[in-house]
């Protein structure tokens, strides 16, 4: 499989790794949207398990440039197997293709990253906050954010 | 139509048609108690009939995540029991499993079996609690203590190995906090006993009811395509007909060994959900009584004692377990830079953790996959076109659980 | 008095005060404000082996209008503050507050940006209860604590 999808994509593979067991390829953004079809149409990956970014600001050692990672967790039924893709997001320009119409899943997963990270997926039907509030500053999750600094929405005795 | 005319005089002519509409948008929630407190629902309806939903959650989010890159590794075990805190022995196994595949740990064979007997047991507390609340909020309020009484003597057994009933914080990276009491076995054996004297109990009163079948039959459908689409897991993706289950299709701990069946329905209405619910509970007292069989003495934690702590007369008696006694209770577990993805079979579902480790004793990045989370989100699926009392059966056989939906 | 000896043994005098709040204290419509993990032992309590309708509170009231304790049951976050704010102006007088374990206390392990560290923050609080979650024990020594903070209370 990966070998197809090697030759299908070419250089817009940047890496291929196996995590304990688990393929994970790290791809252009560019190229998401046909490969999500792709593999879903293809190679039967029916599930999307989960979607979430990785926010790599300080990293120890770090080999890439940019800050966010997306991570979509697949998963196929039919084969049994997993699939983990990974698209690398510049904090210039957090932004990325919506998934939303191969999984109606990727909806509540997407607008969590948006929440908690600030990625923009385009093309999403109704992307807004889903945890926090519309008052909330700023992206939780982040790593400059600082893990205590509280925003109530009322005053607070 | 004089009343409209009258109105039509009033405010105008082309505002008259939003009156008429007949539709009305209506707040159900966050504290209402047939949505657990914490989920609001922005329903439009047209009398009693839901032409639009939409959800709204985040009343219980903790920041769980956050709180995990800033501690480490066994300090968050304790975070992980409130995740789904009616099965809280399950998040714990999926959460330390991950760290020892991340570290490369083999845990002994008894700290094993005691880790599947504590998952079926937290399974069958969640499946109880579940049905018992669903029936409870249709208004049979009778079963509701048949179930939660023998869930109560299901705490108990989990009270007597961990010393804390709804959240144990027992199981520790290279395997367990304490061996099990000596008079557990006789104890759940009893448990179990009557369990099955009060789940039949239960069953005769609402499993062929008119009030709890007509409610629960033939609500909430969804066919087996979209509820892929959806990405559910647990019994809701097997009340479709798909046997998806992470305990037979990717075994971890000694799953394999063990003879018991995966339940399907293929409705896909909260009738089969309960079906499969009521069934797996069976199964996995099967689970629970093989395991009792088989369980081998031995150490229950792992000799390496730069993972689990050295027994107590080697930190009294020599520097080196002192040492390590030290050095893990202050620094914790280390872990080599990676990530990793690992999932167990939970409550409600496939229950994954994506780690990212940068070599120290932190975690980077904790990610829970929620197995209720993207259920939930297809909330305005499963009750649209249906009536509004609908709404309280499909809710509550989704059995969302606020600490592992929103963390 | 002497109205005992007046109308015979069928009579009994008590102070005003000390009827209405023993009226009072075994007949609490309780509003459970449920939000997290507490919300299990809650059922615990609720359930024939703990019985807490043994001290008269077991009949939970769905709405506040009707309440006259609310018992908040769980994590409370900065989302969540102004329903609970709301739900406790909602509430008629006498009205008493139960917190229900360490979360809803002091905001417990959750130190961070989510969570409001303590409701005393927002509404007062009678009686606090320890605990990750609390035992039944504990939930029944709360109840019978506010029942006896309750007696004492005066009218005027």
């Amino acid at each position: 499989m990966i070998e197809n999808l090697k030759h299908i994509f070419g250089n817009k593979i940047i890496d291929y790794v196996k995590n304990y067991d688990i393929d994970t390829l790290v791809a252009k953004k560019e190229a998401l949207i046909q490969m999500i079809s792709f593999l879903k149409n293809e190679e039967k990956f029916d599930f999307l398990m989960d979607l979430f970014a990785i926010d790599y600001l300080g990293y120890p050692d770090k080999k890439f440039e940019h800050r966010y990672e997306i991570v979509y967790n697949l998963y196929s039924f039919e084969n049994n197997k997993r699939l983990i893709l990974k698209v690398p997001v510049t904090e210039e320009n957090p932004s990325v293709d919506s998934i939303v119409s191969f999984y109606s899943s990727a909806d509540w997963y997407e607008r969590e990253a948006y929440d908690m990270y600030g990625i923009v997926f385009n093309g999403h039907p109704n992307l807004k906050r889903i945890l926090m509030y519309e008052e909330f500053q700023g992206h939780p999750l982040r790593k400059d954010y600082p893990l205590k600094k509280r925003q109530p929405r009322i005053d607070l005795k | 139509m004089e009343i409209l005319e009258k109105i039509e005089k009033i405010v105008g002519k082309n505002k008259v048609e939003k009156l008429d509409d007949g539709r009305l948008v209506l707040n159900m929630g966050p504290s209402h108690p047939a949505m657990h407190g914490i989920v609001r629902i922005l329903l439009t309806v047209e009398g009693e009939r839901v032409k639009d939903a939409e959800v709204e959650i985040g009343y219980l989010h903790r920041g769980f995540e956050k709180t995990c890159e800033n501690i480490n590794y066994n300090q968050i075990i304790p975070y992980t029991d409130r995740l789904n805190y009616v099965s809280p022995f399950i998040n714990e196994v999926g959460f330390v499993m991950a760290v020892e595949k991340m570290m490369g740990v083999e845990i002994p064979e008894r700290a094993k079996y005691i880790r599947v007997i504590m998952s079926e047991i937290a399974r069958i507390t969640d499946h109880l609690t579940c049905v018992a609340a669903n029936a409870m909020e249709l208004g049979a309020f009778t079963p509701y203590f048949y179930l939660i009484n023998s869930r109560e003597l299901l705490y108990q057994a989990g009270d007597m190995v961990s010393g804390g009933r709804v959240t144990p914080n027992y199981f520790r990276v290279g395997g367990t906090s304490f061996d099990l009491s000596p008079d557990f076995f006789e104890f759940t054996r009893n448990a179990l006993k009557e369990l099955d004297k009060n789940i039949s109990d239960a069953k005769k009163l609402i499993e062929r009811n008119r009030i709890f079948y007509d409610r629960l039959k033939d609500t909430g459908k969804i066919t087996k395509e979209e509820a892929i689409n959806w990405g559910f897991t647990g019994p809701m993706i097997r009340s479709v007909g798909v046997d998806y289950d992470v305990r037979k299709y990717n075994p971890y701990l000694v799953y394999e060994r063990f003879d018991f069946e995966i339940p399907v329905c293929f409705d896909g209405d909260n009738y089969s959900r309960y079906l499969i619910r009521m069934e797996e509970i069976e199964q996995s007292k099967k689970i629970i009584e093989q395991a009792m069989e088989q369980i081998p003495n031995g150490p229950i934690s792992s000799d390496d004692y730069s993972v689990s702590l050295p027994p107590k007369e080697e930190v009294y008696n020599s520097i080196e377990g002192l040492i390590s006694h030290f050095k893990l209770t202050f620094e914790g577990p280390k872990t080599p830079k990676g990530e990793i993805y690992f999932a167990v079979e939970g409550g409600n579902g496939e229950l994954g953790y994506y780690i990212v480790s940068d070599g120290t004793h932190k975690p980077w990045r904790v990610r829970v996959r929620p197995p209720c989370f993207s259920i939930t989100s297809a909330i305005p699926r499963l009750i649209k076109g249906g009536y509004i009392a609908d709404i309280i059966a499909t809710f509550g056989q989704i059995n969302m659980i606020g600490g592992e939906l929103e963390r | 008095m002497g109205l005992e000896k007046a109308f015979g043994e069928s009579w009994v005098t008590s102070k005003m005060e000390f009827a209405i709040n023993w009226a009072r204290k075994f007949s609490f419509f309780n509003y459970p404000f449920v939000t997290a993990c507490c919300g299990m032992e809650f059922m615990s309590t609720f359930a024939s082996t703990y019985d807490i309708a043994r001290f008269g509170a077991e009949f939970p009231r769905f709405s506040p209008r009707q309440a006259d304790v609310l018992f908040v049951v769980g994590t409370v976050n900065q989302k969540m503050a102004p329903v609970l704010k709301r739900v406790y102006e909602q509430m008629i007088e006498p009205k008493w507050v139960v917190s229900f374990g360490v979360c809803a206390t002091s905001g417990g392990f959750y130190d961070n940006y989510a969570v409001v560290d303590g409701i005393d923050k927002i509404i007062p609080v009678d009686v606090y209860i320890p605990g990750c979650p609390p035992r039944p024990q504990a939930v029944l020594d709360a109840l019978v604590k506010l029942q006896q903070k309750v007696q004492k209370e005066k009218l005027v």
